[in-house]
């Protein structure tokens, strides 16, 4: 979807202004915000891909007026009430007001080195042969979907050319909508800065990005 | 840290507890910011539920503040600086090479290594999120998560990296990569001169986490104690 998430190439929010002693959380609840993200991926109710795309449905100013925890706060309250898990009332009242959902599993301490470890693979087994190699020239599709696409706005209808295949994946396009895995073919696609940016684009660069084999024409 | 991440003195536009604008720093009172307030009546919600379990919070905590972090990725660029044949393992497949170091899991699943070169200049964004490589940088520093960097980084890559003092000699071209999938990015920055002989965990330590993203270089060994993280 072209939500506020979609920054490749926008304009006008001024230098990166990198901090030289950041800390790694800013405040006690960022760290809590960042564990209990996890930890309510783990209980199975959802996945990176339906996470990704609850945070990018977050209103456009709100988005950019957030920082990234807090988009990681508004992405689990509406993921909570989406899936059934809380209501609207009782993350206001920050207390049970009802029997909880049923959850595939919940993280335990014990487990949680463990479960980090195994992080969450999307390589699946191939399904059919890949379409392009290494080489090919590819057009990406020109499309405005509504829902979730992992293909930038500023990466649609351009002619790029395949740089790595990187085996079969969960389809996020899918995937984030409980439509299934349907693992796809995914490539990194090399694409020449002028063809992004036109008389616009800083000489001699090449931006790459991982697409999935829909995303693609030949040619 | 730039305006429109800062966690304080903004008006937190999308929620119904703020029904006031504060500019006072955070965490120093009694009083509780409506984010702080927030996240704790989330956190309370969702243990009396029995999703959660506050130990596991706990941990989940202490494994990125102290545990998984850029030594990890140092340790690999170490490794293939002084191993050639590890160099060539970790361009072949990076997952697996990095495996071989103990390091796997979360956020580093499916792992590519793309290495500096005097001829070609690395640098990694997400243009849609904020996907990084947990296993060997930990988590992502607030820059990289906010819009200034993820909308330039593709644009005007050069521009960027002169932010972070970073002037490329001409004839280097530039390469960004936008992990907009699951494979996750490290660079291998260019092994300083002057390094000849030393041992990978000298080495480690000229490894800054800036460095393995392409927004730095290895540190000059001549001043290693100086420069970015």
């Amino acid at each position: 979807m072209n939500g506020a998430q979609d920054l490749g190439g926008q304009h006008g929010f001024g230098p990166v202004a990198p901090d030289v002693d950041e800390p790694l959380f800013h405040a006690a609840w960022e760290r809590r915000a960042m564990a209990l993200t996890l930890a309510m991926g783990a209980t199975g109710s959802w996945s990176i891909d339906t996470s990704r795309h609850a945070r990018e449905r977050m209103p456009p100013a709100d988005y950019l007026a957030s920082s990234y925890y807090e988009i990681w706060i508004a992405g689990l309250e509406r993921l909570l009430v989406e899936q059934g898990l809380a209501t609207a009332e009782e993350i206001a009242a920050g207390r049970s007001l009802a029997p909880p959902a049923p959850v595939k599993r919940v993280l335990a301490a014990a487990d949680v080195p463990a479960v980090l470890a195994r992080g969450g693979p999307t390589e699946r087994p191939a399904t059919a042969p890949a379409r392009f190699a290494v080489g090919d020239g590819v057009t990406t599709r020109l499309a405005n979907p509504h829902g979730h696409t992992r293909l930038p706005r500023y990466l649609r209808g351009r002619p790029g050319v395949i740089e790595r295949v990187q085996g079969c994946h969960v389809y996020p396009d899918s995937y984030a909508h409980g439509a299934g895995e349907a693992p796809t073919w995914l490539y990194a696609v090399r694409f020449a800065a002028e063809d992004l940016w036109g008389a616009d684009a800083e000489p001699d660069t090449a931006i790459v990005a991982d697409l999935f084999e829909p995303y693609l024409t030949p040619g | 840290m730039s305006g429109e991440q800062s966690h304080h003195g903004h008006p937190h536009p999308g929620h119904p507890d703020h029904a006031h604008e504060h500019d006072h720093p955070h965490g120093e009172g009694s009083e509780l910011s409506p984010i702080e307030l927030r996240v704790r009546a989330l956190e309370s919600l969702l243990v009396e539920k029995g999703y959660v379990d506050p130990a596991a919070l706990d941990v989940l905590i202490d494994t990125y503040e102290t545990k998984v972090g850029p030594r990890n990725g140092a340790r690999v660029v170490a490794r293939a600086w002084s191993d050639p044949a590890y160099r060539d393992r970790l361009a072949a497949d990076a997952t697996a090479a990095i495996a071989e170091l103990g390091i796997s899991g979360r956020q580093g699943e499916h792992m590519v290594a793309v290495e500096n070169t005097a001829a070609v200049h690395n640098l990694v964004v997400c243009t849609l999120c904020s996907c990084y490589p947990w296993s060997v940088l930990g988590l992502p520093p607030v820059w990289y998560k906010a819009p200034p960097y993820r909308s330039r980084a593709v644009a005007e890559p050069r521009a960027v990296l002169a932010e972070f003092g970073v002037a490329l000699p001409a004839g280097t071209s530039v390469r960004v990569w936008d992990s907009t999938a699951e494979m996750r990015y490290l660079v291998v920055p260019m092994r300083p001169a002057g390094t000849e002989g030393w041992s990978e965990e000298a080495l480690a330590h000229l490894v800054t986490r800036d460095s393995m993203i392409g927004t730095g270089l290895a540190r000059d060994p001549a001043g290693a104690s100086a420069g970015r993280p």
